[in-house]
């Protein structure tokens, strides 16, 4: 049957449209992202509070109103996972790279679209099994995002289904990333050579190699870790151990470290999947508000791919308090420096392409603009972390959530945030309210500052993370208040969103439609379809004359790459 | 709640507990620790402060406004190129001069044994097992089977080395200049042991036994603290770490073995 | 559907293969990265304890052996079942892609027979690190086998129709879903001598 003949269910349920299933992904992503920053809120009340009632819900959780121990453990764990694995990820590569691959390569969608569909499926029956976890005896998983063991195999709770959970996850991620990287190769429109893919198809293909490589990995840890908790195995536990005074019938001989190892394969990638997509964002909105070409194109792309390749080489810097020693460690604190090459690279190129600039300040470059600073951050705090003698103090401390935080929430979150108001009059034909835009990022950009800033000050004093309650050392508690800063700062955050998720759902029906198909005068090919795009994209196929981010000589004017050249 | 809330707010207003920096070190190793740090911290503010200039000097001069246009021809920039180098050589340097010694050091330059103070830590969910071979110098056998209440080591103290054994629950006290090694243990899960005003960490894991050594120079009452998610019980592992005046530990030693004669 | 995907039979000028047999390369490489992971969990766990088993003392090796072969010939048969749609001969297609299926259900009677036996005597992935290994590993391959299963019985079944209307399309599917069975025997050939012989 024709498109426009089927039923409700098939069209937008059940779609195999990867423009469909893009914005599904964004919507369910959405949703988590706000859940996982609830769970925070919760948490950041106790810490700002410690062991106060929680206004309103409190007594809903637990008789004092206040987190017990144990249920701030699990909402810390679950925190982590459902942020990355069901909120940053599927938005940045399930969303963004769904709906806008096959479209900037000219292609009339991905290469398996019922492969697409089912990507997409199999990561929401993750997140049900996931969430359910919250209601299962003992409670969710409680064991960080990193599930270390001994402790995630002893634990009484529901870390079986976060397993679970994760396989469904990581086969999502797995079919994803081959459709993504057989439509950049195999899909291109005619003109289309590989050195005149966006940057965002760059960062995109990147990262499906990172996702079908390094997952694996996990996926083959968290069986062996399931058959240690159903099975009775000891792959992670050693012999000898003596849980609350009683020895633990289990045969024995197993290896704790086995598990970080392979967890680390695959989770340091994971986080260069974070970031690439953002950085490929970030130079698609740079480029169309800076009105020229971006700076070092080629160098860009060779900076990617060699961060892509690095990334998998690195993973034991986040090991190197279990025992490393010298030949080890030496290898990896040089792979890590090393790999700060190509990010501080990225960054140098993005910053070049102002020079010379006429730049517009439109709600997307807000975010973009915003993104390098706080990239810069959290990229930099990187290097105490990956040297072995400062790691000795700042390891496992409130240093390191500082780190990262800048660079996934500032850092790719300010990103994809930019990327929805700059993608939004494609996907819907409208333009989201610029006045409400603004608020968004300007309170925002303040205020998560504030939440993320004092963990560099509270951590080089020594506190360590995943701490229910910190008074209880001294260095804790004479770094207690910054606590109460950083939990305001995030009550406002959450606020801050308010605008910007009535804005995106609402300019749907009522934003001010775009006069043209093109508002922003972009140069990439998904700005030769229609606002929204038909159902096969591009009616009448798409041909590519010249490189991404090209202006004429003459006129100063942008010259899509889909435009024959004039004259 | 709201009288809690207030009491926690009129903290925050008074000044009160916003400390920040690195807490103050006793050991002889911590200073190069220390040093990197902050040398790393002024590179990473010279870099960010540097980049941020050229910023927000870029966002003002090239904006958009009437009469404006970019120039769109191809660019070429060496300065980044030579910055870009400077950068990593300096991370070079830090890693080669600064970080690999340090690590070098503390992992294969162990005091000798005979004058240090020998000491097994062993963590567990959630406490410090502390146990001190004694006078004489020698720890007793432990046997995981001993294992109870009163015996968080297994220590056998029928073994004629274990009889002078000391194990103290929380309690880390050392002499002050001597080297100290540490044994360290777990038998549950990971926990990670740390000194903050020692510059010490390391994981505990369980079915492994990590060597590490330090040596204190100033005396002093401070903390172990738990640096890995144990359990539930993570926020409350504190451990005290005194380093004493070698009068007051050889007092301490005393008093225990006293104890420990008096319990038999 | 109304979009018309291009080089799902015919391959890419450029690449020089179909979207399909560059997806499965790609999968298979993912594959190759989970069982390598699981074999390197082999053998940092056999490194760290001096009580190992010796495979060739507590496994059937007559059996493995036997499933070994049965299982290299599989591959052939597979290989023989998309040559014989190479030569337009669905007959021949479906006899050597019945084979093959029947030598994967002798491969799973036999695993079934070796499970049995374990279990009957009490030993079980809790025993100890090698059995829990040895069935961890079998496991997954014999998930991967039922996998392969599944999908040569939907093309020798309902998915033959395809030959009709797309018979390139439906050789391409058959290349594929042969190349992933040949990944099955491959890791199969290294998990026998690693487990059962060493």
């Amino acid at each position: 049957m024709s498109h426009h003949e089927m039923p409700f269910w098939k069209k937008y349920i059940f779609s195999t449209d990867h423009k469909v299933i893009g914005l599904q992904y964004g919507i369910t992503a959405t949703f988590f992202l706000l859940f996982g920053f609830f769970l925070m809120i919760l948490m950041r009340w106790q810490l700002a509070y410690p062991g106060i009632e929680i206004p309103l819900i409190g007594k809903a959780i637990s008789e004092t109103g206040a987190l017990t121990p144990e249920l701030y453990n699990a909402l810390g764990a679950m925190h982590g996972t459902i942020m990355i694995f069901l909120g940053v990820v599927p938005m940045g590569v399930g969303a963004f790279g769904n709906y806008l691959v096959p479209l900037q390569v000219g292609a009339c969608d991905m290469a398996f679209p019922k492969l697409n569909m089912m990507s997409y499926w199999v990561y929401f029956v993750g997140g049900v099994i996931m969430m359910m976890s919250f209601l299962m005896p003992g409670g969710a998983a409680a064991s960080g995002w990193t599930s270390y063991p001994p402790l995630s195999v002893i634990s009484n709770n529901a870390q079986t289904v976060w397993l679970l959970a994760m396989v469904f996850l990581i086969t999502s991620s797995l079919l994803g990333s081959v459709n993504t990287i057989v439509t950049a190769i195999q899909l291109r429109a005619k003109g289309l050579n590989f050195m005149r893919w966006p940057i965002h198809v760059w960062a995109q293909v990147t990262t499906a190699f990172l996702l079908l490589l390094a997952f694996p990995p996990l996926e083959g840890a968290a069986v062996l870790q399931l058959a240690d908790r159903v099975f009775g195995s000891s792959f992670f536990l050693p012999s000898g151990l003596v849980v609350s005074g009683e020895k633990l019938a289990v045969a024995g001989g197993g290896n704790p470290l086995l598990w970080q190892h392979l967890f680390w394969f695959l989770a340091h990638p994971e986080v260069y999947v974070l970031i690439l997509p953002a950085v490929g964002i970030v130079c698609e909105i740079v480029t169309t508000n800076c009105r020229k070409p971006l700076y070092g194109y080629k160098t860009m792309v060779y900076s990617i791919l060699f961060l892509g390749f690095m990334s998998f080489v690195v993973w034991a810097h986040h090991m190197f308090m279990t025992g490393m020693g010298v030949t080890l460690s030496s290898f990896f604190q040089a792979t890590t420096m090393i790999i700060s090459i190509p990010s501080v690279i990225i960054l140098t190129t993005i910053l070049l392409t102002l020079w010379g600039a006429s730049i517009r300040f439109s709600v997307p470059m807000l975010f973009a603009m915003a993104f390098l600073p706080m990239f810069a951050i959290g990229g930099l705090t990187g290097l105490p972390l990956g040297l072995t003698a400062s790691d000795i103090h700042l390891h496992d401390t409130y240093y390191v959530i500082g780190h990262f935080h800048y660079v996934v929430a500032p850092g790719s979150l300010f990103a994809l945030m930019g990327g929805v108001y700059y993608w939004y009059p494609k996907f819907s034909g409208r333009q989201m309210n610029q006045f409400l835009g603004k608020l968004h990022f300007w309170v925002s950009f303040v205020a998560i500052n504030c939440v993320f800033m004092p963990m560099f000050l509270m951590g080089s004093k020594g506190v360590s993370r995943r701490m229910y309650d910190q008074t209880q050392y001294s260095h804790g508690a004479a770094t207690q208040s910054w606590n109460v800063v950083m939990s305001t700062a995030a009550f406002v955050l959450l606020l801050a969103q308010i605008p910007f998720i009535w804005n995106m759902f609402t300019a749907w029906k009522t934003g001010k439609k775009v006069e043209n198909d093109n508002p922003w005068e972009a140069t990439t090919l998904e700005w030769a379809a229609s606002s929204p795009p038909p159902h096969e994209n591009f009616p009448n196929p798409v041909e590519v004359y010249r490189n991404p981010y090209t202006y004429s000589a003459t006129t100063r004017k942008v010259l899509p790459q889909f435009i024959p050249q004039e004259g | 709640m709201m009288e809690q809330l207030a009491k926690v707010w009129q903290d925050v207003l008074a000044g009160k507990g916003f400390e920040y920096g690195l807490p103050v070190d006793v050991s002889t190793h911590g200073f190069a620790i220390d040093n990197l740090i902050s040398t790393l911290h002024y590179f990473m503010a010279l870099l960010f402060v540097g980049w941020g200039i050229y910023l927000v000097y870029c966002l003002v001069r090239f904006r958009d406004r009437e009469g404006h246009v970019a120039d769109i021809a191809p660019q070429h920039f060496s300065l980044p190129k030579y910055l870009e180098i400077g950068v990593v050589i300096f991370e070079a340097c830090l890693l080669v001069f600064f970080s690999y010694p340090v690590w070098a050091k503390l992992k294969t330059d162990f005091p000798d044994r005979a004058s240090s103070l020998v000491v097994r830590i062993t963590a567990e969910q959630f406490a410090w097992n502390i146990h001190y071979p004694g006078p004489d110098g020698k720890f007793g056998k432990t046997n995981i089977d001993l294992i109870d209440g009163t015996n968080p080591v297994g220590l056998d103290r029928e073994d004629p080395n274990g009889k002078d054994d000391i194990v103290s629950i929380n309690q880390f006290n050392v002499p002050v200049g001597k080297p100290v090694i540490v044994e360290l243990g777990a038998k549950d899960v990971i926990h990670g042991f740390f000194l903050p005003n020692a510059r010490v960490k390391h994981d505990a894991i369980p079915g492994m036994v990590f060597p590490l050594w330090f040596e204190t120079k100033e005396t002093g009452k401070f903390e172990i603290a738990c640096a890995q998610l144990c359990g539930v019980g993570h926020y409350r592992m504190k451990g005290y770490f005194n380093v004493l005046t070698q009068e007051e530990y050889d007092n301490w030693l005393l008093e225990e073995e006293k104890a420990l004669k008096e319990g038999a | 559907m109304a979009v018309h995907i291009p080089y799902i039979d015919k391959p890419n000028p450029v690449t020089g293969v179909t979207n399909a047999k560059l997806g499965i390369w790609l999968f298979l490489a993912s594959e190759v990265m989970l069982f390598g992971a699981l074999f390197s969990a082999l053998i940092t766990l056999r490194l760290g304890v001096s009580d190992w088993p010796h495979g060739y003392a507590v496994l059937n090796v007559p059996l493995a052996t036997l499933n070994t072969v049965v299982l290299i010939f599989s591959s052939v048969t597979v290989v023989m079942a998309w040559a014989a749609l190479k030569m337009h001969n669905l007959k021949q297609f479906r006899t050597y892609m019945s084979l093959t299926l029947l030598m994967s259900f002798i491969f799973l009677g036999i695993k079934a027979i070796e499970y049995s036996t374990k279990f009957h005597h009490g030993i079980s992935p809790a025993t100890s690190n090698f059995y829990a290994i040895y069935f961890v590993i079998t496991g997954l391959h014999g998930l991967h086998i039922i996998g392969g299963i599944i999908v040569n019985a939907y093309l020798l079944g309902p998915g033959s129709k395809m030959w009709k209307s797309e018979p390139e399309r439906f050789t391409g599917r058959i290349e594929c879903a042969g190349l992933y069975w040949h990944f099955v025997d491959l890791v199969w050939i290294f998990l026998f001598p690693i487990l059962y012989l060493l």
